[in-house]
């Protein structure tokens, strides 16, 4: 079977903050106060841990959650050598969370958290021109354009490498973008969230209550 | 039983700790005995089938918390490691040429034995198949306030040395009650107790399958006391823990 054959990542997710020029701008004024004191320098990474794997229709709110963030991402899938191989449409769950001080580890790493669409072999004029269109209960709530990094896939690679090496089967996401006002979009139990992108299979969830509070 | 994973003979092997030498449990070398000196050392971790979950703890220790100038947090602060900054015993970690301060963290490391969901505080130790020794150095120079600790300074390639055993949980009756010491070149720079610990083993495994699954084999890292000094190139760091084991590494240069 080929890397994510299965749609499933074979090895570890790791997800970039604030790698869209819009967000980098809105909190650009803030980055030297406390308790961040100076902008990143390094990209800012986390990881989405096999727990959040999810290729099921539903995420199951649960412990306490009746909300969460929608985060349509593009992971590349790495192959040997340290190159993409493919290309992944992903939501990035989150619970909403305003500080980016703290690892974001009981925001980002619940069960079910990463959503799993379709993939597409590696092409970087494929990320160029992607546009992610998300979709709540049918209604378009963002559009998602891959153009407008901070970091561009050859300049996060690199500086990713710096410290650490992808191997094949790893996944790096590409980061995720907010609305014009900074926040991202929002769904709750009973909603059907949709991201959509040309030439991949799109990635549809359902969010439903799972009580266990 | 303490379990290693081992290189020898041209293939990965499992072995046992046996007087004093290494005993190869299955496969075609099954009865061999081979000593601590002849093989490579790997993480001594079964391969899983989805990527490992790699947690540990910062600021776990009441002494280590008040060192690096922190109250003690009131709730586990955690942050998650890949799989590929893990190595083994007596294998070598790179410090760059151009950083001020890279120090060791000696930790006892949990491995999940089962999966572990909603566990609660009194069940916990039955969801633990074993501990190992993990050595989780960091680089202070490349500490950010974004995500802190940021992956930089906490998930580099060859900065997590574990091993060189993982021993059965059976045979560690009471981890919250063991010596911890590391010692650079022979000198002994940190040592504490798991006692000290402020989220102890079982809170650990509570807090965090009360909001995630665990999977046999993930790891949990439970954070390191007071004594972190810098390390340099040529240093021998030798972290160890009452009955579970005793880690060494080697610094050299990027």
């Amino acid at each position: 079977m080929t890397p994510h054959e299965s749609g499933l990542p074979r090895g570890t997710v790791y997800g970039t903050l604030l790698n869209f020029q819009r967000e980098w701008s809105l909190w650009a004024p803030r980055m030297d106060q406390d308790p961040y004191k100076a902008p990143p320098k390094a990209p800012v990474l986390y990881v989405k841990t096999a727990n959040t794997f999810n290729a099921s229709s539903e995420l199951v709110l649960q412990d306490g959650v009746t909300e969460v963030e929608v985060g349509a991402s593009l992971g590349l899938v790495m192959g040997e050598g340290g190159q993409p191989v493919a290309l992944q449409l992903l939501n990035d769950w989150s619970v909403p969370h305003a500080s980016y001080y703290r690892p974001p580890v009981k925001f980002r790493c619940r069960d079910g958290y990463l959503g799993l669409g379709g993939t597409r072999p590696w092409a970087q004029d494929v990320v160029d021109r992607l546009i992610i269109t998300v979709q709540i209960n049918g209604a378009q709530v963002q559009t998602v354009n891959l153009s407008a990094l901070v970091r561009p896939v050859a300049q996060l690679l690199a500086d990713v490498g710096e410290f650490m090496t992808l191997q094949a089967g790893d996944m790096l996401m590409l980061g995720t973008d907010c609305l014009p006002d900074g926040t991202r979009p929002r769904a709750r139990a009973g909603d059907t969230v949709q991201l959509s992108a040309t030439g991949f299979a799109p990635c549809v969830q359902q969010l439903v209550s799972g009580g266990a509070a | 039983m303490k379990h290693a994973r081992i290189a020898w003979s041209g293939a990965i092997q499992q072995a046992i700790e046996s007087n004093g030498q290494l005993l190869i449990t299955q496969g075609p070398h099954a009865g061999s005995r081979v000593g601590f000196d002849e093989v490579v050392w790997l993480p001594p971790l079964a391969p899983v089938p989805q990527a490992r979950t790699v947690i540990a703890l910062g600021l776990n220790y009441a002494d280590h918390a008040k060192e690096l100038a922190f109250k003690a947090p009131e709730e586990p602060l955690a942050f998650m490691k890949g799989e590929a900054s893990l190595i083994g015993h007596m294998a070598y970690t790179k410090r760059p040429a151009d950083v001020a301060y890279m120090h060791y963290e000696c930790e006892l490391a949990i491995v999940i034995g089962r999966t572990a969901r909603r566990v609660k505080k009194a069940d916990a130790y039955d969801f633990i198949a074993g501990y190992t020794v993990a050595n989780d150095y960091a680089i202070r120079d490349y500490l950010e306030n974004w995500y802190r600790p940021n992956l930089r300074v906490k998930n580099r390639d060859t900065c997590t040395p574990i091993g060189p055993w993982l021993v059965d949980a059976a045979d560690v009756p009471n981890p919250m009650a063991l010596r911890l010491q590391t010692t650079v070149n022979g000198k002994v720079t940190q040592s504490g107790s798991t006692s000290d610990m402020i989220f102890d083993v079982p809170t650990l495994i509570e807090y965090f399958s009360g909001f995630m699954t665990l999977n046999p084999g993930d790891l949990i890292l439970t954070g390191t006391p007071d004594g972190i000094v810098d390390c340099q190139p040529g240093d021998v760091i030798v972290t160890e823990i009452e009955g579970i084991g005793a880690l060494t590494n080697t610094i050299v240069k990027a």
